[in-house]
């Protein structure tokens, strides 16, 4: 009953994770499920550092994520500001249509 | 400095300080404004050197040097310093500097009462004083050097003043261009000496020299020979004097104050400043007394056939100058500096009476259409008599003492010496033909045009005429030995304790070959005025009338090969193939780059998401390769993790 | 039981990231991706992080991704459109993203083996510790992180208001 699971499993699962947080970043096209990418990339990298904080009994491990979070809940405050505002000047959130900084 | 109340940096300062009011402000102040501002500064500069003069003649101990004037280039042991220095040779300089100069500033309110730019003229002539008097005062050779070019500057200026005319223009950028050619010279021997010195300043350079182991010839040659080149640029000396002629484009005053009575002898005076140097060196001192003789004889043959007033002036100028490198080649410097003193009270004589004659006549130079101006303009007529027979060398006119000296000094110098006192001689002789031919020409006979309304000039103008005419009567009387006296601890005393009859034989013969002189132009011009100018002589005359054609050699000699140089080499192969040739290859460089840059630059978010992964997964593998592939440090760095 | 809970919220956590790259409208990418922060959460208490569990839940889970939400509701955007998009992306992103798991899971595994195991009677980083860190040694940071999150809200209204300065 009282099974145990290795720890590098849990840092498999967070590599898988921020890959696939990795992928969604080059193949999703909206602005908005690229910026949702960014965020489970994050909490893969989150995952990662409370397995090492148990691993180590480390407190800081777990207050680095603490960090982390307020940083992402900035950054989301502002990415979708920023998110926002894109979409009022050029009326879509697609990527490949928001690329004016090329001549 | 050993005196606090000598102000030193105040005689430049002045002028300087007149020059920005006027050259800021005088276009809107009113003329009798700009005139008094003109006037006063450099009377002020004038006043501070008699001052000087006084105290030393109270037995103020020279030389005075500022030690603690503010430092200017300061790097390693190199220490530059914005010192002046007050010596006998700079007192006599400054005493003629700023006295001459104050005459003819007050001599220009006249002169120039009805020109265009009156404040731009009276800015440059103070900007004139403030570099002259810097040159002189200064300490150091570097200091020197700026006053050089400031003078330079000056005398571009005044030259070009009359700007809507173009041949005033031309002669302007060719008096500067020629300068430049000697600055070079100069500059070369400024680097030589701080090379070899370590140092710039006179005194120490002295120093340096008095010890007993000192340079080697050849540097010390070198180093003069350039100082030379320098000299022979500012002080229109034979092969740079070509520009001094043309200067004659400028307003009178200008001519008789840079170029004849003070920036002229800049040349001189450097020679006489550096004076240690060339002592150490025969073969620089025999080039300087060779190229002072042939200038002087050389340039006195060109005056005695030209037509326009001044042209005969400048060139007598040059040849005075001659009789001054003359003097400094055969180490006789004291003489140098005494004629240079004496040639500046008459030769500006010379010039403001010509002034006097060309305003009077409404602006006419040419010789041909005066005559007969002694009843119309008296005052002018008798200065111009006595500076006539002050150049040519009369006893007791100032220029007797100081040619008289000058002979002497080459008569004594072996058997080089006898023929440079021989091509001196004749030079005398010539020098008393053209200025008397002058003097008849202008004065007497009868008037050679038919309307002229000839006027005495205003008083302001004869003024100064008079002072410089009593100076140039009374100027030599000091006599050679004891101004020498004076000079000695400056200039070193010429080694010519000659035998008492030699000397006065000496001086009977110069003024017996002024008389001589006199003679032939009078029996040619004397009597019939114009008509008499001979046909004779005709291809001698033709050659001297072309001055040599040295100007036409010089444009086919070097102006024409740098003009070809610069259209076709630097033109083609400078402007074509370099700086269009790299700028092309510039842009195509940075054109082709761009090109294959801008790939990346695609503007689109998942390329730059694409790059960013693969850099991060190049980056990965540049740092744990080793771990991975368990080549090298795989053990220490997880077990440096796992701790 | 810890293996078993494991496993269960990783799958979760696997396939909602899945899910999020697969839907094609973000309203249910967004949805995918609480599933996957609520899986964490859970996978965070197994690590007896009870404290970042709860916080993930209220801050990640509720306050971001409703933001999220709103946002994608606010725009009104549809389902993705079929775009050409970058050849790069493709040719050269996903080799990357192959590179970035391989050297990952190479590195984890290799060193894995060290490392310790994981269960539920590890005991609990009870949120008393953690506050004891955050509010003495690093009371600094932490002060300035609500600084920066003053900073982030002034830049957001900054950058949403429109730009005729209407509020």
């Amino acid at each position: 009953m009282n099974t145990t699971v290795p720890a590098e499993w849990y840092l498999i699962l967070s590599a898988a994770l921020f890959t696939l947080g990795v992928v969604g970043f080059l193949i999703k096209r909206s602005l908005i499920s690229i910026f949702m990418s960014i965020e489970l990339m994050l909490n893969a990298v989150n995952l990662s550092f409370v397995t090492f904080a148990h691993e180590w009994h480390a407190v800081k491990g777990q207050i680095f994520v603490f960090f982390v979070m307020m940083v992402a809940a900035a950054e989301a405050a502002v990415g979708l500001a920023i998110i926002i505002s894109i979409f009022r000047a050029r009326g879509t959130l697609t990527v490949d249509q928001i690329d004016l900084m090329k001549l | 400095m050993n005196d606090p109340m000598l102000f030193l940096p105040l005689i430049p300062l002045l002028p300087f300080l007149g020059f920005l009011l006027n050259g800021l402000l005088g276009s809107r102040l009113p003329k009798a404004l700009v005139s008094a501002i003109a006037l006063v500064f450099p009377l002020a500069s004038f006043a501070l050197v008699a001052r000087a003069a006084w105290m030393v003649h109270a037995g103020l101990a020279l030389p005075v040097v500022e030690h603690d004037a503010p430092a200017w280039i300061v790097s390693g042991a190199m220490h530059i310093g914005f010192g002046l220095a007050l010596d006998q040779l700079t007192l006599v300089m400054l005493l003629v500097i700023t006295g001459v100069g104050f005459l003819i500033h007050l001599y220009s309110v006249g002169y120039m009462e009805h020109e265009t730019g009156y404040w731009r003229y009276f800015a440059y002539l103070n900007l004139f004083l403030f570099f002259m008097t810097t040159l002189v005062l200064a300490a150091n050779f570097l200091l020197m050097f700026v006053g050089w070019e400031g003078v330079g500057l000056a005398s571009y200026l005044l030259i070009g003043f009359y700007i809507d005319r173009k041949s005033a223009g031309d002669a302007g950028k060719k008096a500067f261009v020629v300068n430049r050619v000697g600055d070079f010279g100069f500059l070369i021997a400024i680097f030589l000496l701080l090379g070899n010195f370590g140092t710039l300043n006179f005194s120490e350079i002295a120093a340096h020299l008095a010890a007993p182991a000192g340079l080697s010839g050849g540097t010390i040659t070198l180093i003069c020979l350039c100082l030379l080149l320098g000299a022979t640029g500012k002080s229109a000396q034979i092969p740079l004097y070509i520009w001094l002629p043309d200067a004659m484009e400028g307003p009178t005053p200008v001519s008789a104050l840079i170029h004849a009575a003070t920036m002229v002898t800049a040349g001189v005076y450097m020679i006489a400043r550096a004076h240690a140097l060339f002592d150490l060196s025969p073969t620089a001192l025999m080039v300087v007394a060779v190229i002072g003789a042939a200038t002087a004889f050389f340039a006195a043959t060109v005056a005695m056939v030209q037509t326009d007033i001044k042209r005969v002036l400048a060139y007598s100028t040059i040849s005075q100058l001659g009789y001054m490198f003359l003097a400094c080649g055969v180490g006789a410097y004291s003489a140098a500096v005494f004629h240079l003193m004496t040639h500046a009270f008459f030769k500006a004589l010379l010039f403001l009476a010509a002034g006097s004659v060309i305003h009077g006549l409404s602006g006419e130079q040419d010789m041909r259409r005066m005559g007969g101006l002694r009843k119309e303009m008296p005052v002018t007529f008798w200065t111009m008599t006595a500076a006539v027979l002050a150049i040519s060398g009369f006893f007791p006119f100032a220029g007797f003492f100081s040619k008289d000296a000058i002979l002497a000094a080459a008569f004594h110098q072996g058997a080089v010496g006898k023929a440079l006192w021989t091509v001196g001689l004749i030079t005398a002789l010539m020098t008393s033909f053209y200025m008397f031919r002058l003097w008849y020409l202008t004065f007497m006979g009868k008037s050679r045009t038919e309307s002229r309304h000839a006027h005495e000039s205003p008083w302001i103008m004869l003024t100064p005429l008079m002072i410089l005419a009593a100076l140039s009567v009374s100027g030599g009387w000091v006599g050679m030995d004891r101004f020498g006296a004076f000079l000695a601890p400056v200039t070193g005393t010429p080694a010519n304790a000659g035998d008492a009859h030699v000397e006065l034989m000496l001086s009977v013969l110069a003024v017996l070959v002024a008389a001589a002189g006199w003679f032939v132009a009078h029996s040619i011009y004397g009597r019939s005025g114009s008509q008499s100018m001979t046909e004779s002589l005709a291809s001698p005359r033709r050659v001297l009338e072309n001055k040599y054609w040295v100007d036409e050699l010089y444009v086919a000699c070097v102006v024409r090969p740098i003009e070809w140089i610069a259209r076709y080499v630097l033109g083609w192969i400078g402007e074509l193939v370099l700086v269009r040739g790299s700028a092309w290859l510039m842009a195509g460089i940075a054109g082709l780059c761009g090109e294959w840059l801008r790939r990346w630059q695609s503007g689109n978010l998942r390329s730059y998401a694409a790059w960013l992964a693969a850099a991060a997964a190049v980056l990965l593998i540049f740092v744990l390769a080793g771990t991975l592939l368990g080549v090298g440090g795989f053990a220490q760095t997880i077990s440096w993790a796992v701790r | 039981m810890h293996l078993v809970l494991f496993l269960i919220f990783a799958i979760f956590a696997l396939a909602g990231a899945v899910n999020l790259l697969l839907q094609k409208h973000p309203i249910n990418s967004a949805l995918s991706l609480i599933v996957v922060m609520s899986s964490l959460a859970v996978l965070y208490l197994l690590l007896g992080a009870e404290f970042l569990a709860m916080a993930q839940i209220i801050v990640y889970a509720g306050a971001i991704m409703v933001l999220f939400t709103f946002v994608v509701m606010l725009l009104n955007e549809g389902r993705e459109e079929k775009t050409w998009g970058s050849r790069t992306a493709k040719t050269l992103g996903f080799p990357a993203a192959a590179v970035l798991l391989a050297i990952f899971a190479a590195t984890i595994l290799r060193a894995g083996r060290h490392y310790g195991t994981i269960s539920l009677s590890d005991g609990v980083t009870t949120t008393q510790e953690l506050s004891k860190v955050l509010f003495r040694d690093l009371l600094l940071p932490f002060e300035l992180t609500s600084v920066l999150i003053l900073i982030a809200i002034l830049g957001a209204v900054a950058l949403a208001r429109k730009d005729n300065g209407e509020a």
